[in-house]
């Protein structure tokens, strides 16, 4: 986002009143987690900024002040951007330095937007969003077309797995709403996202500055996009499905914490009690099931579930449960019980794809720690495979990884982890490289050939609720 | 909440029966043709996923920390982080003490909530007291008598005395736009400063605690949190408040468009104050410092009504009961960068 793009404010008058109107919650009310993604100007702060003032997530004192610093600084309309540029040094210098996280909501879902910004480390903000999220809106200018950032957004999404990709093509009403245009886009689009591994691409003509198609449907004959028959993009961020589906996924728990309470003021009922904490990473599991406790290998039975409510025959991703075991076990922060018929191997070498996100240079020997799920163990670079040419899609022979670098390397652990391929599963296939020394956080890496989605896109069927 | 497993298993087969078809079903993918799930889905509810969220985040930094420590002051996020952690630990006890940051300017009934919760709960309770500071000069009362800023100074000495390594703070993301950017788990230098521009990048649910000594963390678990959220949390779980949460009687006066209570630390300044001064049906949105937190007017005399009022509110909580935010547009920065919660 940038504070030259300014554009008028929503007129509340003139507002059409969409499914958002009321922030009314209902208790079945799901959870989604959105990122935002895109190039300079391309009106991402206004997009956010209708999806939140239609939403009535942004509120009169904080709409006062945007249009308050907005007059003093001589601009004639008010700046959207301000409303997501908290930062002294971000309204100062007119850029964004961070991911804002913005909240908003409708009858049916709530929605945390992970707002990141496009210009300045693009791939360190874009990686971070993109992390958490169930589904990245992709923005790009009707009259520009694909950028090569584009190409590099749908990629990061593609590497990182998000479930879903919807390319909003904004400022439509600058070329006269117009099909052909709209068409021609988003066949590129497709063709693009297709070259690049991303399973599925939702498309639609968007203007945020107009209101068409963001929360209300502007097709059918009255409507700006009369050729437009599909969902506006709220309607789609209701409907797409959830990102977790734990009744087709292996049973995966990274322990937390062992819970072994002590103390003169415990009921005599606790007094031998040993249960293992964490939140389940993938799957469900059921009182009864026989699990493997990794890296050890032992095998047991789940005797209870435990939460503070009361106990529970079962439990599902992600879900935070304590878990007891039949048998007495060794176990602590760290180990991982994984379904017994379905459990993940365990490895000193990881090969896996890294996106670089220090200033210092990655090189062959290089000393890390590797954070997996809750365990944190020494590692050393082995080798720099080569380096991701985001454009061609295409791995290019490289030494070292710099900032914002995108490659592929192979680890040597000091103790082995139950990694699967990232590919597999965004939780038990995600690592962090952290610097021993200063403790910052180097990279987010991905075990596994997650190239391998780039370079030849997958199949995988998706299918929309809508 | 209420986690039986068979409350979450919804069948979904809410598919509009009535949805347009797109002129052109091969370039749109998302008119494809439409397949209810064949079988029933796990999910669990928007207060569900927060809460296990915010329990995965408490139990992290219990396991990767030394000393943690919440900070408590009786205020509805503080409550909330508080029943979080005793359903995170359940049936071991809080594995962690609670500091209490008191300006000296209490709301009485906060203060008798503070401790009686201490003692149902059996926890440690430190507090840093601000009055100390201005009793013995380490720090002088400003102009305006306000006494949040001042709240720092104590809250860096207890962490650094106490050698806390990780704070536990009920800040939202939602609440104002610096917090907007701040990491959950939020690295502070050895003098307690936030770097809004060095910040660590924070990926999937993987939070990266490594800190040098001296240096300690703040973590944020309710960070996802809406004050929407809070009160349907606080409704759900049947979580006691402080009274004045709730719409009373209360005499107050206006100031700065907000209206404070008539008590031993808001005082009517001027004449024009002490001729406002009036009876009102009132309740706080927000707890802190009495000399400079407002109410508002109010009829909202349960949990429920309560939530009525903030979905349908056009003001956020801070700009309606915050006169220390109002001072400029980074002002919460500002405390933050010092070492401010």
């Amino acid at each position: 986002m940038s504070a030259a793009t300014t554009h008028p404010l929503p007129d509340e008058t003139t507002l059409p009143t969409g499914t958002a109107g009321e922030p009314q919650v209902l208790p079945t009310s799901t959870l989604l987690r959105l990122a935002t993604a895109g190039s300079v100007d391309d009106g991402k702060s206004t997009l956010v900024g209708r999806l939140l003032y239609d939403s009535k997530s942004v509120l009169a004192d904080q709409l006062d002040a945007v249009e308050r610093v907005s007059r003093d600084r001589g601009l004639a309309t008010a700046d959207l951007a301000l409303l997501t540029d908290g930062l002294r040094a971000e309204r100062e210098q007119g850029i964004t330095i961070d991911v804002a996280y913005r909240y908003f909501a409708t009858a049916r879902r709530s929605f945390i937007l992970a707002d990141c910004p496009g210009h300045v480390q693009y791939t360190r903000n874009t990686v971070t969003g993109a992390s958490t999220a169930d589904v990245v809106v992709l923005l790009i200018d009707a009259r520009k077309g694909l950028l090569e950032q584009t190409r590099r957004h749908l990629a990061v999404a593609s590497l990182l797995r998000v479930p879903h990709v919807i390319v909003a093509v904004n400022k439509i009403d600058l070329v006269d709403y117009s099909q052909e245009r709209y068409e021609e886009l988003a066949d590129q689009i497709r063709e693009a996202a297709a070259s690049l591994g991303v399973a599925h691409v939702l498309t639609l003509p968007v203007s945020a500055l107009e209101g068409v198609n963001v929360v209300d449907r502007s097709g059918g004959p009255d409507g700006k996009t009369p050729w437009y028959g599909g969902p506006s993009l709220l309607d789609l961020l209701e409907e797409l499905p959830a990102a977790q589906t734990p009744d087709t996924e292996a049973f995966r728990f990274p322990v937390q914490v062992v819970l072994r309470p002590q103390g003169a003021a415990l009921e005599e009922r606790f007094r031998d009690y040993r249960g293992y904490a964490g939140q389940i990473a993938s799957g469900v599991v059921r009182v009864g099931d026989e699990v493997v406790v990794l890296p050890s290998g032992k095998r047991t039975t789940v005797e209870g579930i435990d939460t503070a409510d009361g106990t529970l025959a079962e439990a599902f991703a992600p879900q935070s449960v304590t878990i007891r075991l039949a048998d007495e076990i060794d176990i602590a922060r760290g180990d991982l019980l994984a379904a017994a018929a379905d459990a993940p191997q365990v490895t000193q070498d990881i090969e896996g794809t890294v996106a670089w996100l220090s200033d210092k240079t990655l090189r062959p020997g290089t000393r890390v720690l590797l954070k997996h799920t809750t365990r944190t163990v020494q590692a050393v670079v082995r080798d720099v495979v080569g380096r991701l040419d985001l454009d061609t899609a295409e791995l290019e022979p490289a030494e070292t990884l710099d900032l914002n670098d995108i490659g592929r390397v192979t680890l040597r652990l000091a103790s082995p982890v139950a990694a699967e391929e990232y590919v597999t599963s965004r939780r038990t296939g995600a690592f962090l490289l952290i610097d021993g020394q200063d403790g910052g956080t180097l990279a987010a890496g991905m075990v596994g050939d997650a190239l391998a989605a780039v370079r030849c896109p997958s199949q995988r069927p998706v299918q929309y609720a809508i | 909440m209420s986690a039986a497993t068979t409350h979450h298993r919804t069948v979904h087969t809410d598919v509009p029966d009535d949805h347009p078809t797109h002129p052109d079903e091969k370039s749109d993918a998302l008119t494809a043709p439409l397949a209810p799930p064949a079988s029933p889905t796990y999910r669990l509810t928007q207060l569900e996923s927060l809460e296990s969220e915010a329990i995965h985040i408490i139990r992290e930094v219990v396991a990767e920390f030394e000393r943690p420590v919440l900070l408590f002051s009786g205020g509805k996020d503080s409550v909330v982080m508080l029943h979080l952690a005793t359903k995170a630990f359940w049936p071991a006890p809080v594995p962690f003490a609670l500091l209490h940051v008191d300006t000296g300017h209490n709301f009485p009934e906060v203060l008798e909530y503070r401790d009686a919760t201490v003692e149902r709960l059996g926890a440690r309770l430190e507090v840093a007291s601000v009055q100390d500071y201005l009793d013995d000069g380490r720090l002088l009362e400003r102009a305006d008598g306000t006494r949040n800023p001042l709240q720092t100074q104590p809250l860096l000495d207890a962490i650094t005395g106490h050698k806390f390594d990780a704070v536990f703070g009920g800040g939202r993301r939602d609440e104002e736009k610096a917090r907007a950017k701040e990491r959950v788990i939020s690295l502070r230098d050895e003098f307690g400063q936030w770097d809004p521009r060095n910040q660590r990048p924070e990926l999937w649910n993987l939070y990266n605690g490594r800190h040098r000594p001296g240096e300690h963390v703040r973590a944020f678990p309710l960070s996802n949190w809406t004050e929407l959220d809070i009160w349907r949390y606080i409704a759900a779980e049947k979580i006691d408040l402080p009274s004045l949460y709730y719409a009373h009687e209360r005499e107050v006066f206006e100031r700065d468009g907000m209206l404070l209570a008539v008590g031993p630390y808001s005082r009517p300044r001027n004449d024009a104050e002490a001729a406002d001064v009036r009876t009102e049906t009132v309740r706080y949105r927000t707890v802190g410092d009495m000399s400079c937190t407002g109410a508002v007017e109010s009829t909202a005399y349960t949990v429920d009504d309560v939530i009525t009022e903030v979905a349908a509110t056009r003001i956020t909580e801070r700009g309606a009961t915050r006169a220390d935010d109002r001072i400029s547009e980074a002002a919460m920065e500002d405390r933050k960068k010092e070492g401010y919660f």
